[in-house]
């Protein structure tokens, strides 16, 4: 197995033997190039889609059809509609996020860019439209909010989740604008955020404006769905339709703040998160300088803390939310990726960790491939 | 004319840090570029047709902010990838 990191200078390949145990690294792939997120596509094991631009030019996508020994560029990067004479449009400043398509549709592919929009791609990722249904959208602007609610590295469209019982049902997130449903493959979107909780907005029960860091869809079974927000994690039961906030229940000298949530691929009641501090400033790092991961075996009744292997004292990361994975392996392997260039792994779904790498650029991304 | 090429564009010019293209605008040399070099000219020019950020051009020397800006067949045109710090966006050439 492998996992494939992005960071802010570049991308690496870890392989690992058969039990996990030892690592090689490959790299690093396309030195200085800024990486948002490097994905397999499961339906062609040996394709990878990279999302990478240098500091200094506009963004682009690449493609290996050979696990990554070889790239090529997309020849029609995710881009905006020019706007109409006299009026500003939008310009796609990095590629942030990318989800393949339904086993269905195997050439299709998803990207999630800053500022927020949606594009697809229908032959494998070698070029790519806008999703207008979305990008053009009437409420687009209002959903996706002014630029000065941005984050520091700007407004991004991420967790893109296709069902897999069904290819025109797809979920997206945005940071901010909140969690954003279609059931006509895109052509139409409407606003998922009830129950969530949003601190930042004058109103306790806005339709949109919400600020999910990760949303993820539970393979087994699609109509859950679990969230990692700015304002706590939460669960929903798609049925329902309500967002039901899952991390009161975790310490309170903790708190249920962080990036990503990852989910066990046997299990639908098994999550992990990473906290982060979220108090007063909003610092980003672990708890009192204590890193932990938290996981819960119950659908958010209960977690449990899991920091056996990692440091004790004066940890300052920070975990970005596509820097968190999970293998399929027996127990399930869970790994992430650090602000200061450490990847970590647990081979006991959590309960302890080994770091497997040092010294890497700061690491925006971690994904498990086979 | 001759259009000198930054070293985070030389992966599509084959690492030539010089070559011919032709416009009579900087927006049309942009073209002529992405026609020799395809997916150039997406790296320094948007989607709403603006030089993007980091990207500088100067003709003879002189800075050519958009892509209007008219050119003649010996104009020497120049590439730049701007250095950014703090919260001010200077100019500096790169090393050839």
């Amino acid at each position: 197995m492998h996992l494939l990191i992005g960071t802010r200078k570049g991308a690496f390949i870890l392989t690992a033997d058969d039990k996990r145990r030892n690592w090689s690294m490959r790299g690093p792939l396309f030195l200085g190039h800024i990486v948002h997120h490097i994905v397999q596509d499961p339906r062609k094991p040996d394709v990878l889609l990279m999302a990478a631009r240098p500091g200094h030019l506009g963004p682009s996508l690449y493609r290996s059809t050979n696990f990554g020994k070889t790239w090529k560029e997309s020849s029609a990067p995710p881009a905006f509609a020019k706007a109409k004479e006299g009026e500003k449009g939008l310009v796609a400043q990095h590629v942030f996020w990318l989800t393949p398509g339904h086993p269905s549709e195997p050439s299709v592919w998803y990207a999630g860019t800053s500022p927020q929009g949606l594009f697809r791609s229908e032959d494998g990722g070698g070029t790519w439209q806008s999703v207008d249904g979305f990008n053009l959208h009437p409420m687009r602007d209002k959903w996706c909010g002014a630029g000065e609610d941005a984050p520091p590295d700007g407004a991004t469209m991420h967790s893109i989740n296709v069902d897999p019982r069904d290819p025109n049902h797809i979920y997206l997130g945005m940071s901010a604008g909140g969690v954003f449903e279609s059931t006509d493959r895109g052509a139409t979107w409407a606003p998922l955020n009830k129950g969530c909780s949003a601190e930042f907005l004058p109103s306790p029960d806005a339709e949109y404006g919400h600020d999910p860091h990760c949303v993820r869809l539970h393979p087994l079974d699609p109509g859950r769905l679990y969230m990692q927000n700015h304002c706590g994690i939460y669960k929903m039961d798609r049925a329902e339709g309500l967002w039901h906030r899952i991390g009161t229940k975790m310490p309170k000298k903790i708190g249920d703040i962080g990036f990503g949530i990852v989910l066990h691929p046997r299990d639908t009641e098994t999550a992990w998160v990473f906290p982060m501090d979220g108090t007063t400033v909003w610092p980003r790092t672990s708890p009192g300088g204590k890193p932990a991961m938290y996981v819960t075996r119950n659908g958010g009744k209960s977690w449990s803390r899991q920091d056996k292997g990692l440091p004790s004292e004066q940890a300052w990361f920070t975990v970005k939310r596509q820097a968190m994975c999970a293998d399929a392996g027996k127990p399930v392997g869970v790994y992430f990726g650090t602000t200061s260039g450490e990847v970590w792994a647990s081979r006991d779904e959590g309960e302890s960790w080994k770091c497997i790498v040092r010294h890497l650029p700061h690491i925006y991304c971690v994904e498990h491939a086979v | 004319m001759t259009v000198f090429v930054p070293t985070p564009l030389r992966s599509y010019t084959k690492n030539r840090a010089q070559v011919s293209a032709a416009g009579q605008t900087v927006g049309e040399l942009m073209r002529d570029l992405d026609r020799q070099f395809p997916g150039m000219r997406f790296r320094m020019v948007d989607e709403q047709d603006g030089l993007r950020r980091h990207i500088r051009v100067f003709v003879n020397g002189e800075a050519a902010p958009t892509l209007a800006v008219p050119l003649l067949p010996n104009d020497e045109v120049q590439i730049i990838c701007a250095i950014s710090g703090g919260s001010v966006v200077r100019v500096g050439l790169i090393p050839q």
